[in-house]
């Protein structure tokens, strides 16, 4: 993003206060909709609602998490819903030969479209917003062209995926939890972790210290498909169909969103795996909560606008470290 | 179709221009990159017009001209927004929320059934503009923020999108949409008056300069006093505006405000414009080439269309690796005209 360099510079305390602001603000709305839920909402209190508010943010959180690896590196990959859909295509084509090969299938999928969308990024050099634009007609294109309408998806082991629970916790939001810990582990302890966070900060620094630019950004946007193959995956052992037209819409947005929220900069060099965690949750939150008071859907999508703008507001003024 | 004939060195490349080498190669490439979109049209065109039968008729023609029209006024605005190194991904909304309002204003006359949607559209462009100049924020995800809050406002005031609000096919408006003059549709002559003003306004007035110095860069703008809030504010609110008549437009056109439209439109425009040879990178680009960009859209998808065993799913796999080739080529022009 072309931030201008001309800004007036910011007393040191604010500054320091301004990125609590944007790193803690998310954790503050979190507090602030609980509070008004447990006040206002009835039966928000009961282990069913959380159980159901957790299955439905499980698949955002997971394609979040990719989201934030690619935002991490300054990029961005706008295809992750199309990618979603190419794996419910893909599921239902392969589920005859066993979950297992359909799930490999699946991944396949994903990092092929990733490493399409990094390759045009890392080798060819176009900017991701406009590489994973094109993959995201195509591929969603593909999906239809594969599975060209909806199609029910029964099967035992799919179904117990998808509604099973361990001590009461479904297996979707364990794989979700565990998925977060993985990537956050991956991007503060491991060496390819550093290198993302160091070509997001400045890629032409990166390419001088003689980092692997190229194979860290394609294998990025292998990560961020693969997530979102399996965030397909789920939804769609969940609603058991697959329905390639509509799964994974706009997807991208509420991933960006969450990522956004949840304090990881657009400006790459910085990821926060915790915060878009919270993110993701209070999306849900917020929409729950809106639905859940009678406030018809449309206002959803005003208020998911809404705090957007507010939370990149926060975070205007502290440019790169 | 107008295609205006333009300067090929646009003011804000010349440093490019003046790299020492700079050569026949260099031109041809850049003549690529401008034109490439122009002889992909007519090459695919007559192709078409030999393969199929119904492909040069007056009817598909015009057909495809009026179909393209829409599309054109949205992509003509993000050429500018673009041109600044900006993006707008609220347009699709903008227009379906444009198309909603006058719909539901062609009843109280045209006058309120195209001024209500302009001012309503032009405020979020307004608002896009202010966030994104005033307030720094990144346009992508202003623009993003923008584009679900206009379908919400929409949604809102549809009834969550159950109700359609119907024009009347007799009012004046539904000429707007409906007319023909000299056998061409109306909302076609509309596009080309406005591709004229904006190729005129790109290239000869000074707002035109700003807006190409503030995508090269906008720091150098912002020191030889170039007012880029201002250029920024005016871009984008220009980009509402269009937007939003195009929703008009195409209200008129259907005889009512359609809800279900103007999906992934944010999309198609910046394909569009991309195709037609404006860098997203800023600083150079030229509304013809996204007119030019708009029609190579439409006829590939009225090819598929014709070869009818080909359903609509293929036709986004098409476009989809049409634009990954265009990108490609772009890019690797791109770079030989900064390498030499």
């Amino acid at each position: 993003m072309a931030d201008v360099a001309l800004r007036k510079a910011v007393p040191a305390d604010r500054a320091v206060l301004l990125r609590r602001l944007q790193e803690y603000g998310v954790y503050g709305g979190l507090v602030v909709l609980l509070v008004f839920n447990i006040a206002f909402t009835d039966n928000f209190l009961s282990g069913e609602n959380f159980r159901t508010q957790a299955v439905q943010v499980s698949p955002i959180l997971i394609v979040a998490l990719g989201m934030a690896l690619a935002i991490g590196t300054e990029g961005v990959d706008l295809s992750v819903g199309s990618v979603m859909a190419l794996s419910t295509s893909l599921l239902a084509l392969y589920l005859g030969y066993g979950p297992w090969l359909a799930l490999l299938v699946v991944l396949v999928g994903g990092a092929a479209v990733g490493l399409l969308n990094g390759s045009l990024i890392a080798f060819v050099g176009v900017q991701p917003i406009v590489a994973t634009l094109a993959l995201m007609v195509g591929v969603r294109g593909l999906a239809l062209v594969l599975l060209p309408q909806l199609k029910d998806v029964r099967n035992p082991g799919m179904a117990s995926l998808g509604s099973g629970d361990i001590a009461g916790i479904p297996y979707v939001v364990l794989i979700a939890v565990a998925l977060a810990l993985v990537v956050g582990f991956t991007v503060r302890r491991t060496t390819f972790g550093r290198q993302l966070l160091a070509i997001g900060d400045s890629r032409p620094a990166a390419q001088l210290a003689g980092l692997p630019v190229r194979r860290v950004l394609v294998l990025v946007y292998i990560c961020c498909g693969m997530l979102a193959a399996v965030a397909g995956f789920l939804a769609t052992a969940r609603l058991q169909a697959s329905d390639p037209t509509s799964l994974g819409n706009l997807m991208e947005l509420s991933a960006i969103t969450a990522v956004v929220v949840g304090g990881t900069p657009l400006s790459g060099g910085r990821v926060r795996i915790a915060g878009t965690v919270a993110g993701a949750v209070l999306i849900q939150l917020l929409t729950a909560t809106l639905i859940k008071h009678d406030l018809p859907p449309s206002w959803t999508q005003i208020a998911q606008g809404a705090v957007i703008v507010l939370a990149v507001y926060a975070a205007r003024e502290r440019g790169k470290r | 179709m107008t295609v205006m004939k333009e300067q090929p060195a646009p003011l804000a490349t010349t440093t490019d221009q003046d790299s020492p080498g700079s050569g026949r190669g260099e031109r041809l490439s850049a003549h690529a990159q401008q034109h490439g979109a122009l002889v992909a049209l007519v090459v695919l065109a007559v192709v078409a017009s030999f393969s199929f039968d119904s492909f040069a008729t007056g009817d598909n023609v015009e057909n495809m001209a009026v179909s393209s029209a829409f599309l054109a006024v949205v992509a003509l605005g993000m050429t500018f927004v673009i041109i600044t190194g900006g993006i707008d991904l609220s347009v699709g909304s903008v227009f379906v929320l444009g198309g909603v309002l006058a719909a539901w204003g062609s009843r109280y006359g045209t006058v309120v059934a195209i001024l209500l949607p302009l001012t309503v559209c032009g405020l979020v462009g307004l608002v896009n503009g202010l966030l994104i100049a005033k307030a720094r924020l990144a346009p992508f995800i202003v623009t993003l923020a923008t584009m679900l809050a206009a379908r919400g406002v929409m949604l809102n005031i549809t009834d969550e999108g159950g109700r359609t609000y119907l024009v009347d096919k007799d009012a004046f408006f539904a000429q707007l949409g409906q007319g023909k003059v000299l056998g061409i549709g109306t909302p076609v002559w509309i596009t080309a008056v406005l591709f004229v003003v904006g190729a005129v306004a790109l290239r000869r007035s000074r707002f035109g300069q700003h807006v190409y110095a503030v995508g090269g860069n906008e720091d150098a703008a912002a020191l030889m006093g170039t007012p880029v809030a201002r250029t920024k504010i005016i871009v984008y609110t220009l980009s509402g505006v269009l937007a939003g008549l195009a929703g008009v437009l195409n209200a008129a056109w259907l005889t009512s405000g359609v809800t279900i439209l103007g999906i992934g439109m944010e999309l198609d425009a910046i394909a569009a414009v991309v195709i037609g040879g404006t860098l997203l990178s800023g600083g150079m680009g030229f509304v013809s080439g996204s007119l030019v960009g708009v029609v190579l859209l439409k006829v590939i998808q009225n090819i598929i269309n014709q070869i009818g065993s080909l359903d609509s799913a293929y036709q986004q796999v098409a476009s989809g690796a049409f634009l990954v080739v265009v990108i490609i080529a772009q890019t690797w022009l791109g770079r030989r005209r900064r390498v030499l």
